[in-house]
Formats: C-alpha cells, sequence, structure tokens
C-alpha cells in the first residue's frame, strides 16, 4: 500500500509542468495508490513468464517507402503559432541545454 | 562532501598520464540520408528555407501518427552489421520525454531497453598502423531535433530573450552509437578518439546511409571521459563533453578533459558528473548542466509504433549489400598501389580513395592517376574553394592527358593548363591541345630557329656548355620556352644545343 507518495507526484508534476496546490498533491497521491493496486491484479492472473504486453495488436512492421509525401507549406506549419519570426516560431529563450 | 575545486589548474597531459589511467566512451549520432524523416514523408533535406520540410507528424499537432520508414530501419541493419553486432530479432521503439521547444511533441521517440543492435565491435586503426579494438555497446534508432536560433543577448542561450524554431531536422533518421567503456588507451587516448570517429565516418560513408559531412552536423560526438587511479581498478566519476563536432575537436576535447580531471583529483578534489561544452576558440570544456531531474525521461514504449521484427532472411539479404570493411579495403588498395605508406596517407586525409580507385580501375597507373588527384585537381580545387570531387573530373580525362603526355605531344606543364581549360568547358584534352595549337613543338625546323636564336643571345652560356658544362644547358630552355610558348620538348632542346656544340 502506499506506492504513490506525495513527493512523487510532486515529482512528477514538476516533470510534466503541472502546476498543483498541495492539496491536489495529496488527493493524487490517494487516488493514484488505488489505480497503481487496481493494475496489479493483473499480475496475480498472468505467470511470471509471460511477457509485458506494449501492444496489444499482433502487428509488427508496419513500414512506408522512403518517398517524399504530402507536408505542409511554412505558412499553414505557423498559422497556430502564438507567435513566428524570420518563418520560425518564436519562443521565450528557455535556459537548459547549450 | 568532498570539495569539488572546479578551478584546479589542468596537469600537462604527461602528468595526467603519469597518475592516471583514461577511460573513453563515446555516444555518436549518425544522421541518414533517407528522402525523407523518419516517421514521416517530409523530405529530410538540408539548407531549405526554415519550416519547409514539416509535417503533422514533425511538429507534433493533435491526432498526427508516425509510420516508420523502410530505408531507416535497413539502414540501422546495415550499420549495425558493420559494426558487427548482434542484431535483435525483435525491438521496439520508446518515447522520452522532456519539454524543450526543440522537440514540438515533448518528446523524442527513440529506443530503450530494446535497441535494434547491440554488441558489437570496430577496429579502428592508428596513425603508425596499430590497429585498436573498440567495443561497442549498441546503435538505436531515432529522431533528430529541430535547430534553435537565440535572439538578443550574444546569440547563445545566455542572455536571450527568445528562440527562433525551424523544425526541418526535427524528425530527421538519426542512430546513435554508444561504446561500452574504453580503457587500455593510455596516452593514445585522444588519438584512439579522433581514430574512433574516423572509423565511425568511413563506415558510414561505405555503407551510403549518411553523408557524413560533420560540419553540417550528420556526424556528431559526445565524448565521456574519466580517470583511474594508476594502481586501482574501479571507473571514476565521467564527465560528458557534448557535440564536439570535428575530428580534431574530438581529440583535443578528450585531451582537455584528461587534464582537467587528472588537475582536480590530484589537487584532492572529484569531479562532478556533468555534461561539458567544447569551446573550439581556447581548446578547452566549460561546465554545462549537473545530471538532475530533468533527465528522469520516463522512458516507455511508444503505442503509436508496433515493434520491429528482424527476420534472419531479411538481415542476411541486407548483409549481401554491406561493402568491404573501410580498414581492409584501405590495406589491399595501399598494397595493390605500391604507394609509400606516406603517400597512401595523403591520399586518405585528402578523401580521395576513391576517386584514384576508379581513375585505376578505368586504365591509368596508380602512379598517374595519384599525381593528378593529388597535384592539380586538388589545387584547381583549392583555388576555385571546391571540393576536388566537385571538380568532375573524369577518370577517361587523366587517361587521355597522360596520353598525350606519355607520346610526348605536350609536357608535364601544358597539360596541367589544358586540364584547366577542359574544366572551362573547352572540350576533351585532344580537342584542345589541337584548336588551342599546344602540341609541343619538336618539328626541328622552328625548334631549331629557337635555339639558334637563344644560342645568339647567350653567348656567355654557350660558352659554358660547349667547355663542357652541361649543366649549363638548363639556362637556355628557358628562353627556347619563351620563344615557343612553353610548348617545346626540354629533352630535344637540350639535343640540339648539344649536336650543335659537339658535345656529349
Amino acid at each position: 500500500m502506499s506506492e504513490i507518495s506525495r513527493a512523487d507526484v510532486e515529482h512528477l508534476a514538476k516533470l510534466a509542468h503541472i502546476s498543483m496546490t498541495d492539496e491536489e498533491l495529496t488527493t493524487m497521491a490517494g487516488e493514484l495508490d488505488v489505480i497503481v493496486d487496481s493494475v496489479k491484479k493483473v499480475s496475480e492472473a498472468v505467470d511470471a513468464d509471460v511477457p509485458a504486453t506494449s501492444h496489444p495488436l499482433p502487428l509488427t512492421n508496419v513500414f512506408r517507402r522512403d518517398e517524399v509525401g504530402e507536408m505542409l507549406t511554412a505558412e499553414q506549419a505557423l498559422s497556430n503559432a502564438p507567435d513566428a519570426e524570420d518563418g520560425r516560431f518564436k519562443v521565450p529563450a528557455i535556459l537548459d541545454e547549450e | 562532501m568532498t570539495e569539488t575545486l572546479p578551478d584546479a589548474a589542468p596537469l600537462s597531459f604527461e602528468d595526467a598520464l603519469e597518475q592516471f589511467d583514461p577511460v573513453l566512451g563515446f555516444e555518436v549520432h549518425v544522421e541518414l540520408n533517407t528522402a525523407t524523416k523518419m516517421f514521416s514523408a517530409a523530405p529530410n533535406a538540408f539548407g531549405d528555407e526554415p519550416n519547409t520540410n514539416v509535417s503533422p507528424v514533425c511538429l507534433g499537432l493533435p491526432g498526427a501518427l508516425p509510420v516508420v520508414n523502410e530505408k531507416a530501419v535497413e539502414s540501422a541493419i546495415r550499420l549495425g552489421l558493420a559494426l558487427n553486432c548482434d542484431i535483435a530479432e525483435s525491438c521496439r521503439f520508446a518515447r522520452k520525454q522532456y519539454f524543450y521547444p526543440d522537440t514540438p511533441k515533448n518528446w523524442q521517440t527513440s529506443q530503450y531497453d530494446e535497441p535494434i543492435a547491440h554488441d558489437g565491435w570496430l577496429d579502428v586503426e592508428l596513425d603508425d598502423g596499430e590497429i585498436f579494438r573498440v567495443e561497442i555497446e549498441r546503435a538505436h534508432m531515432e529522431e533528430d531535433a529541430g535547430k534553435l536560433t537565440h535572439q538578443g543577448g550574444s546569440g547563445r542561450i545566455q542572455g536571450a530573450d527568445s528562440s527562433l524554431v525551424d523544425y526541418n531536422r526535427a524528425g530527421v533518421p538519426l542512430i546513435e552509437i554508444v561504446t561500452k567503456p574504453i580503457v587500455g588507451a593510455g596516452s593514445r587516448a585522444p588519438e584512439i578518439a579522433r581514430a574512433y570517429v574516423s572509423a565511425i565516418r568511413d563506415v558510414v560513408k561505405a555503407l551510403d546511409i549518411s553523408d557524413a559531412r560533420m560540419e553540417r552536423g550528420n556526424v556528431r560526438c559526445d565524448a565521456n571521459v574519466s580517470l583511474m587511479p594508476k594502481d586501482g581498478d574501479a571507473f571514476g566519476t565521467r564527465s560528458e563533453t557534448k557535440n564536439v563536432n570535428s575530428m580534431r575537436a574530438v581529440e583535443h576535447a578528450v585531451t582537455f578533459e584528461i587534464r582537467r580531471h587528472a588537475g582536480v583529483l590530484a589537487a584532492g578534489g572529484s569531479i562532478v558528473q556533468e555534461t561539458r561544452h567544447w569551446k573550439e576558440e581556447t581548446r578547452t570544456t566549460s561546465s554545462g548542466r549537473p545530471k538532475s531531474d530533468a533527465d528522469d525521461y520516463r522512458y516507455f514504449p511508444e503505442p503509436d509504433l508496433v515493434p520491429i521484427v528482424s527476420s534472419p532472411a531479411w538481415i542476411e539479404q541486407l548483409r549481401t549489400t554491406l561493402p568491404e570493411p573501410p580498414a581492409e579495403r584501405r590495406r589491399r588498395l595501399r598494397e595493390s598501389w605500391g604507394y609509400s605508406d606516406a603517400e597512401f596517407r595523403d591520399v586518405v586525409a585528402a578523401g580521395l580513395l576513391d576517386e584514384i580507385e576508379e581513375t585505376v580501375g578505368s586504365g591509368a597507373s596508380p602512379a598517374t592517376a595519384r599525381k593528378w588527384w593529388m597535384g592539380e585537381i586538388s589545387r584547381l580545387a583549392n583555388a576555385r574553394d571546391v571540393e576536388p570531387t566537385a571538380l568532375g573530373v573524369q577518370s577517361a580525362t587523366i587517361i587521355e592527358l597522360a596520353g598525350l603526355i606519355d607520346e610526348g605531344k605536350i609536357n608535364d606543364k601544358i597539360a596541367r593548363q589544358v586540364l584547366e581549360f577542359h574544366l572551362d568547358g573547352e572540350g576533351s584534352p585532344a580537342e584542345i591541345v589541337s584548336a588551342r595549337g599546344l602540341e609541343v613543338v619538336s618539328d626541328d625546323g622552328a625548334l631549331t630557329a629557337a635555339v639558334e636564336k637563344a644560342m645568339a643571345e647567350n653567348p656567355d652560356v654557350v660558352e659554358k656548355v660547349a667547355a663542357g658544362k652541361l649543366k649549363a644547358i638548363g639556362a637556355l630552355i628557358g628562353p627556347v620556352m619563351k620563344e615557343t610558348q612553353g610548348q617545346a620538348d626540354a629533352g630535344k632542346v637540350r639535343e640540339i644545343v648539344m649536336e650543335k656544340l659537339g658535345v656529349s
């Protein structure tokens, strides 16, 4: 029980850029804990040697030939941009890399 | 907490090596030269107007679904095979999640626990011909990010007010090649670093899966360095110098990091695990950001892309398309052409192996092919500020020029001029020689007249030659060449002078 701590939620919220109040963090920790416990029940129904399923459909190798197809014009690409300059998206400077 | 002493002075390279053994590791990103992107049919092209090679997938628009480029997968498998890797029977893509405007989806589609190729090796040839084996941990498929241009401030991110984003590069297929820790390099670590990146470049060029132009970022290297004390066997903390994008820079960055680590450790400090930025101007690195929460990428399998299964038949079919390994090819060519080590090294450094091989294959002697490619063609290319290959000189042209020289119709000097006229569109060498009347003057009448004139104008020289100083004849060749506009055969001039003066 209580696998998801309040600190976990706070950490995830920060990584996901979601702002949460103290109250929301506490509530969410409790709710996520219930969800994780519920999902865990799956492991009771299968043997340990069953591999985790990431893709339920029995499909592999869905490929596209290396041929140029439809694309957007620069105008279309930028049409939803809050701000643009010189044919490029304009964003606030973010101090991270470089 | 141990003092980190970031300001400790670097040791000299020699002192560093006396106390420590360097351990290296490389992550090399190779941009593929497919026609389209990894997951969308938008063109993979360099240098176009911003945001003109984009699709909804490249922009991460809601509902846009990726589809894998088959050729990119084939390129990854072929590279894996060329790096002597095992190819995964089945592998998946994963989402590597982070927020940064160069990646509009807010994740990079990559591979995590199931790379397409793993556990290989590459033999790297050092300057003296020694072979050093680099173990490959994995090679996985992923996509490139968009390009940011920072505005305001100095143009770098510090002090910038805003950034402009071009997504033409977003989604370009990448293969990331990760080495296992490279130990035992010792003082040759910087040389091995350069040779490794060079060898990767050779391999991807030979496979023709990448344009492999480092100055365009087609091949990018992150260099990991750590030091082990001479008497220890535990790896030290490593630094990762990002985007060292020339072979010389890789060598210098590794040298500097070895010296810097040694300085910090020798002063009793400890190395911070962090990314470092390479500074070309000072040949040093500077602190980037430490490993932090931001590196918690929360990978999970990409639900929009189904697994890739590589059947043995597919792998074997791709194996038949592999070129001769570059190192083996070099060995074979060096032996067959009979060049000296220095001559061969120069040819490799000039990047003219393919051209010389083709010219030799077309019937030129190895010496002729080398003479033209390394000589006049390289000189003209340099003068015109293009790559020698960009001049478009055909092997047939070189063979024709060499033939004209061998037949005594033109001399070397005229031949070089003929090449230039040929490049300017004046026709084949034989046509140029005929149209411009460049054939060497060997008909005795005209040549004899020119020699007689030169002798009359240089009585002192004639006296010396007559006295047996045959070397002095050289002083007559210049005036004769001038008289005949450079078309005289020097050997013939000697003969005529000696005959006239009755010396031998």
